[in-house]
């Protein structure tokens, strides 16, 4: 394999992914990344040089509208979705120590 | 009598001659799904009670004159990415569980206008990642030619469902070929539109310069017609388009004198099944004997496809999934310790190991000092890959080739090798890419008895002659029905 994964790289990975990986899912993410990135590098046979980057297809732009209220007062139906709630808030882990 | 046996245009036709209620074609479908369901499991939920109470509202605005659409009272069922409110939609993972969507997806809402019931939710590989179905949280979904194998994925419910003929069609979702793949290997029909003709608002996003939503179904008819009703501008989609050419149903023409059509010569090399080979041949030849001009040629790029959608797809994914925290909705971890480690241990229970893999490798190629290798690297050959699209559009009306390598394979054969999982979309994931449309027909079977299926591929806001030419292939041979329809 050429692009060999580090444990650092694996952690570093999982702290911007947010994901708490076991160690058996962390050997596998390696293998898997690695081989991955091995197939990926195929890219690099190709000049890519005066090629701008496409994002996106169809020319977009930023898309305005008034300012007007069109959905009507939804809040008891998405505080409904919450894990934890507490009257008409979320509740979260505290975050300030 | 067997509703479920007919296309949901000629559904939609009895329902309006007096003919057939909305609430028998309801009662059909339940009673279809309740006798399949052990042995397809093409659905996440059912509303039952739901879809009745639909069904006396709809019956009455067919009655009153107010709905006169074709597919008014037919029923429908929608794959478990889209919104629908007050109905439960989990993407079919963990952690969307419990998730009940507070408003309904633009498409959706178009079809509800139009007289749909919705009937429930299909199974899908979680969060649309995965070519088998395998990959979701609530069991696998089986193929109706055949229940030891996969109906292919990511929208494998909605494609099983409308071939074992509990529902007369479903919507789906397409990033890399979803709607097309198993629509191949189910022995249906489905259409992957121009990117922006069907606004994405309230699809469960995966990689949002590529996702499409678009319909299943059993012929190119019942495509047509849905596709004209689910598509709009939107402006609660900012990438939605403004399209004046939305009549696609006047493209069923028999006719296919003088369409150029290429066959890419990169599309039968190394990889492809000798069986789905002969199948596409043949359909082209049928083409050539009804008048097309038909030739080979060299698309070129093509196994490029693969590795820059893989970038940009898990970059997108890595994004949009970062909005699922255990907060707001969905699951959330029981023990934890502080803000962060609720959020990774929320997040990894929730997802899956595709998930997990995908979000890992997209945030892996977004970070610094990866970003210009990996995910600009990407960005440029998606432009080479467009590029290599116009000019063969430039000489053809209509690109032919396979949806797919091979037929379905059987289950439990797919996940453990996953690079040699995605090399299966190989075919359709430079249609993503290039924001094309896409249409999968039946051509054929294998020696199995699975279903082949062919797939042409049209220039940008070109449905219409793709519609046009996989009608034309459809006359050519008639509907099979699946051995559990």
């Amino acid at each position: 394999m050429a692009n060999v994964i580090s444990d650092e790289t694996i952690e570093y990975v999982g702290i911007l992914a947010k994901l708490e990986l076991s160690d058996e899912e962390k050997e596998r993410a390696k293998k898997d990344m690695g081989e991955m990135l091995d197939y990926i590098d195929k890219l690099n046979e190709l000049d890519t040089t005066n090629v701008e980057p496409m994002s996106h297809v169809f020319p977009v732009h930023n898309v305005f509208r008034e300012d007007i209220v069109t959905h009507e007062d939804g809040h008891e139906d998405t505080l409904a979705n919450a894990p934890e709630r507490n009257g008409d808030s979320f509740v979260v882990p505290k975050t300030i120590v | 009598m067997a509703l479920m046996s007919l296309t949901a245009v000629e559904l939609g036709k009895k329902i309006q001659a007096g003919e057939v209620t909305v609430e028998e074609a309801v009662r059909d479908a339940l009673a279809a799904i309740q006798s399949k369901e052990s042995q397809i499991h093409g659905f996440v939920t059912v509303d039952e009670e739901g879809a009745l109470r639909q069904a006396a509202k709809v019956q009455q605005l067919i009655d009153d004159g107010t709905l006169t659409g074709p597919l008014a009272g037919v029923p429908v069922a929608i794959k478990d990415n889209m919104c629908i409110e007050g109905m439960r939609t989990t993407c079919s993972s963990k952690i969307l569980h419990n998730f009940v969507p507070t408003y309904t997806a633009e498409a959706v809402i178009n079809l509800q206008k139009a007289g749909a019931v919705i009937i429930g939710k299909t199974n899908m590989d979680e969060f649309a990642m995965g070519s088998t179905t395998e990959t979701s949280a609530y069991g696998e979904t089986r193929n109706p030619w055949n229940t030891a194998h996969v109906p292919g994925g990511s929208s494998g419910g909605s494609c099983a469902a409308v071939a074992a003929e509990e529902c007369p069609y479903a919507l789906g979702s397409d990033t890399g070929g979803s709607i097309r793949q198993p629509s191949s290997f189910c022995g249906v029909t489905g259409i992957k539109p121009t990117y922006g003709t069907v606004s994405r608002y309230g699809l469960i996003a995966y990689g949002s310069s590529l996702d499409q939503i678009g319909p299943v179904a059993k012929d190119v008819t019942d495509c047509a017609t849905i596709l004209e009703i689910i598509s709009s501008h939107d402006a609660k989609d900012s990438t939605s388009v403004e399209r004046e050419d939305l009549d696609f149903t006047s493209a069923l023409v028999d006719d296919v004198k003088g369409m150029k059509i290429g066959i890419p010569r990169d599309y039968l090399g190394e990889g492809l099944d000798a069986e789905v080979r002969d199948a596409v041949l043949a359909a082209a030849k049928a083409l050539e004997a009804k008048g097309a001009i038909v030739e080979e040629f060299d698309l070129s790029l093509v196994e490029y496809a693969i590795p820059a959608y893989y970038i940009i797809a898990c970059a997108e994914a890595s994004s949009n999934l970062a909005r699922f925290d255990g907060v707001k909705y969905g699951y959330r971890t029981q023990e934890y310790d502080g803000l962060h480690n609720m959020y990774k241990k929320s997040r990894s229970e929730g997802f899956g190991a595709e998930v997990k893999r995908r979000i890992m490798l997209g945030s892996f190629v977004l970070s610094s000092g990866y970003y210009d290798a990996y995910y600009l690297k990407a960005l440029r050959t998606k432009a080479l890959i467009k590029k290599a699209f116009d000019e063969a559009f430039a000489k053809y009306d209509v690109i032919l080739g396979p949806a797919a390598p091979t037929t379905a394979p059987e289950l439990g054969k797919s996940l453990s090798d996953p690079l040699k999982m995605y090399l299966g979309d190989i075919y359709t994931i430079s249609v993503n890419l290039a924001g094309l449309p896409g249409i999968t027909v039946p051509c054929g079977k294998d020696h199995k008895g699975l279903p082949i299926g062919l797939q042409l591929i049209g220039d940008c806001f070109q449905e219409k002659k793709i519609i046009q030419t996989a009608y034309a292939f459809e006359q050519t041979r008639a509907y099979e029905h699946s051995p559990l329809a």
